[in-house]
């Protein structure tokens, strides 16, 4: 029985394993519509989060499984001043596979150890989103079809983004890579980042404060939302809200084959007159998400078809 | 200055210089019945300054403790005034129950009973980090 609660859980090989049951899913999504009957998926989710919890659900649901759980922490008892221990152990007692999302940083390392059946972090505050990074991967591949040599610039928060750290981590992994990061002082990267994944792979990488003097270079622009429940001071979010902001006059000088994703919800660090540019892959990354979602939780099962 | 020699019992040497008190109450030593002697900035010919503790009783010690504040200390086993055996200390991959997460994030903010354990990520920098939210230790 196996957790994942980082990305860099999952060696290159199952990325690509992945990414190729992915793919053949999006060609024959048949084949896969009953390969898990009999088998229900738990999502537990003690922080909002409407599009991650569906995108499990629609994932579990177009393999024939079922899924149950609950939206919110004040829905469950956790309200009622119950562990994450005690609440996974016992959901643990349900379902075949769990999918759980929590304010608290680390709070699935705890289920993992508890639940008796594979947990899958569908985001733990500011820490980790493996899955949102397994959309990520899979929609830089369907466009590019190589990990290698792509400079990657990422945009916005920086700090308490963690899906820009789960896709440093992925990344970094890949010869030839390069990264940019492109923020205002309060929300840089954290130095971790730069220490753990980077430097010791001598990974290039540079930190400036303008998308503008960057464009040219970038081969993947990832915008991610200044968060403003991540913020303890509120005056602090207001001010650095709209600090980035993508419009099409800013791509002009972009690449032809320039990627630009984000996590989304998006509030309005992208223009809505980007979204008819053939670069603008955030929805696809949507969809890409339930296909490496419903692969992951078939290789958490250990499903073949 | 004369300390005695000690029969049986362990003296904990090389360590670095400042940090023998930390280590003494870290051990808690000051529970103990027996003679303790902290010796602060002695000479030393290896590191200049160096503190030393010697313990009049033989004791179980957590070396994953000891390593993680002061890897450079040896640990000398006494019995009938000889050394028996002598112990490097070097970095554990893990430190379980000593230190705690400073991260308000962590769950183990919320969550107190939770068992506090770091692991090594940076031997070359000496860098722990939470088992839960990766937060880095500080000493």
């Amino acid at each position: 029985m196996r957790s994942i609660l980082n990305i860099t859980d999952l060696s290159l090989e199952e990325l690509d394993q992945l990414i190729a049951t992915a793919e053949d899913m999006i060609a024959d999504p048949k084949k896969y519509s009953e390969v898990c009957r009999g088998k229900k998926l738990a999502t537990l989710f003690f922080e909002p989060s409407t599009r991650t919890r569906l995108s499990f659900e629609a994932a579990m649901l177009e393999l024939g499984g079922s899924v149950l759980g609950f939206s919110e922490a004040s829905s469950s008892s956790a309200a009622k001043g119950e562990s994450v221990a005690d609440t996974t152990r016992v959901v643990g007692c349900y379902a075949d596979i769990i999918a759980m999302r929590h304010p608290k940083e680390g709070a699935p390392v705890v289920a993992a150890r508890k639940a008796g059946v594979p947990v899958i972090n569908a985001g733990d505050g500011g820490h980790n989103h493996p899955t949102q990074t397994l959309a990520d991967l899979l929609t830089i591949w369907r466009n590019r079809h190589t990990f290698e040599g792509l400079t990657i610039g990422m945009c916005g928060d920086l700090k308490f983004g963690r899906t820009v750290h789960s896709l440093v981590g992925a990344m970094a992994r890949y010869a030839g890579v390069k990264f940019v990061f492109i923020s205002p002082e309060e929300l840089k990267i954290p130095q971790y980042v730069i220490t753990d994944e980077l430097e010791p792979r001598n990974i290039p990488y540079k930190e400036v404060t303008t998308m503008e003097e960057v464009m040219p270079e970038l081969d993947v622009l990832y915008m991610t939302r200044v968060q403003g429940e991540r913020f303890f001071n509120e005056a602090d979010y207001i001010r650095l809200r709209d600090t980035y902001i993508l419009t099409p006059e800013k791509l002009t000088t972009a690449k032809e084959d320039l990627i630009i994703m984000h996590p989304l919800p998006r509030v309005n660090e992208i223009s809505v007159k980007v979204d008819d540019d053939p670069r603008a892959c955030y929805f696809q990354q949507v969809l890409n998400g339930k296909f490496m979602r419903a692969a992951l939780i078939m290789k958490l099962l250990e499903v073949n078809v | 200055m004369i300390i005695g020699q000690i029969k049986d019992g362990i003296v904990l040497d090389h360590i670095t210089a400042g940090r023998g008190m930390d280590i003494y109450k870290i051990l808690e030593l000051d529970k103990l019945d027996c003679t303790v002697a902290l010796i602060e900035r002695a000479v030393s010919p290896k590191m200049g300054r160096k503190d030393i503790i010697k313990i009049d009783q033989a004791m179980d010690i957590d070396f994953d403790v000891l390593g993680y504040i002061d890897p450079g200390i040896t640990v000398n086993t006494i019995r009938d005034g000889e050394v028996v055996e002598r112990r490097q200390m070097a970095l554990p991959e893990r430190v379980v129950g000593v230190l705690k997460c400073k991260n308000p994030r962590c769950i183990t903010s919320v969550e107190q009973e939770l068992t506090q354990e770091f692991k090594l990520t940076d031997r070359k920098n000496q860098v722990y980090r939470c088992i839960y939210c990766d937060h880095k230790a500080s000493k």
